[in-house]
């Protein structure tokens, strides 16, 4: 930061996934009401795009919040590889109990790189598809928004 | 308070390279960056300004205006430059996306008189880019 001014980093990433958006809790007919062709039993996929925002002091030697190469490797490893080109439902622990919708994914992904190491990690926006995004932002212990 | 956002392109070349560090530790933390030629970009500057919509013409700010200041601050400084060499406000500072937007935050915001700057992002690519906001009035979704 310098002085009074916010500098934040914004990273994008994407990766392809499949989903069927389908909860036990309701019956087959409210689950078809609710979420309409996303409920189709074999699911369909999305290629989404997940954009990552931190924030942090500029290091004055490297002119940087955090290292990029730092940044894609966390990423990678803690997003990508297990989520790119999988089934959410089937191959994603979290999504075993939680409907796979692109809300439950930002807080999954945003639970997921909140420890990065080098810089405060400040939301995570995900594009589903061009005409729909989402952001999560982390909660506080009250549950409101940080 | 309404938010009003232009957006310009601009090329430019860098290189990151810190003279104080060696060069392993040089090329280790900025990789093909350092590499001594440099390499170059096509930059996507938006500049958003916060106000209320003058009563009598509507306007936060003329857009007019809002284009002569970028094409005065931001074109005739960077576009088809080399940021290491010809903009004196990154002298000795690495030209990353953080410093720049920092740098172009610091040349817009005294110009505009009417509303107020409000954010600064700068693409170096679709997919890396930073924004520089006033502490205490960032972020989407923020206070």
């Amino acid at each position: 930061m310098s002085g009074d001014l916010k500098i934040e980093l914004g990273r994008r990433y994407r990766f392809a996934a499949s989903h069927r958006l389908h909860t036990p809790q309701l019956s087959e007919e409210e689950n078809c009401r609710v979420f309409g062709k996303c409920n189709n039993p074999h699911g369909h996929g999305h290629n989404y795009i997940v954009e990552v925002s931190l924030s942090g002091e500029v290091d004055p030697a490297t002119g940087m919040i955090a290292n990029l190469a730092d940044l894609d490797t966390f990423v990678e490893q803690q997003v990508l590889e297990e989520l790119d080109h999988k089934s959410l439902n089937e191959d994603v622990a979290a999504f075993r109990e939680k409907v796979p919708t692109t809300e439950n994914l930002c807080i999954e992904i945003f639970r997921r790189l909140k420890h990065f190491p080098h810089a405060k990690l400040e939301r995570i926006r995900i594009q589903e598809t061009g005409n729909n995004s989402f952001e999560y932002a982390g909660e506080d212990q009250e549950g409101n928004r940080s | 308070m309404v938010l009003l956002t232009r957006k310009i392109e601009f090329s430019a070349s860098h290189l990151y390279h810190n003279p104080n560090l060696s060069a392993e530790e040089n090329r280790r933390i900025f990789g093909k960056c350092n590499n001594p030629h440099g390499h170059g970009h096509n930059y996507t500057l938006e500049v958003t300004v916060a106000g209320e919509p003058d009563p009598v013409t509507g306007m936060v700010l003329d857009l007019k205006e809002l284009k002569e200041i970028l094409e005065r601050e931001v074109m005739q400084r960077m576009d088809h430059r080399h940021l290491n060499y010809e903009v004196p406000e990154l002298a000795g500072q690495i030209p990353t996306c953080e410093n720049i937007a920092r740098i172009i935050w610091k040349l817009l915001e005294p110009k505009i008189k009417q509303g107020r700057l409000h954010r600064v992002r700068l693409y170096e690519s679709p997919d890396l880019f930073a924004d520089c906001y006033r502490n205490g009035a960032n972020g989407a979704g923020k206070g």
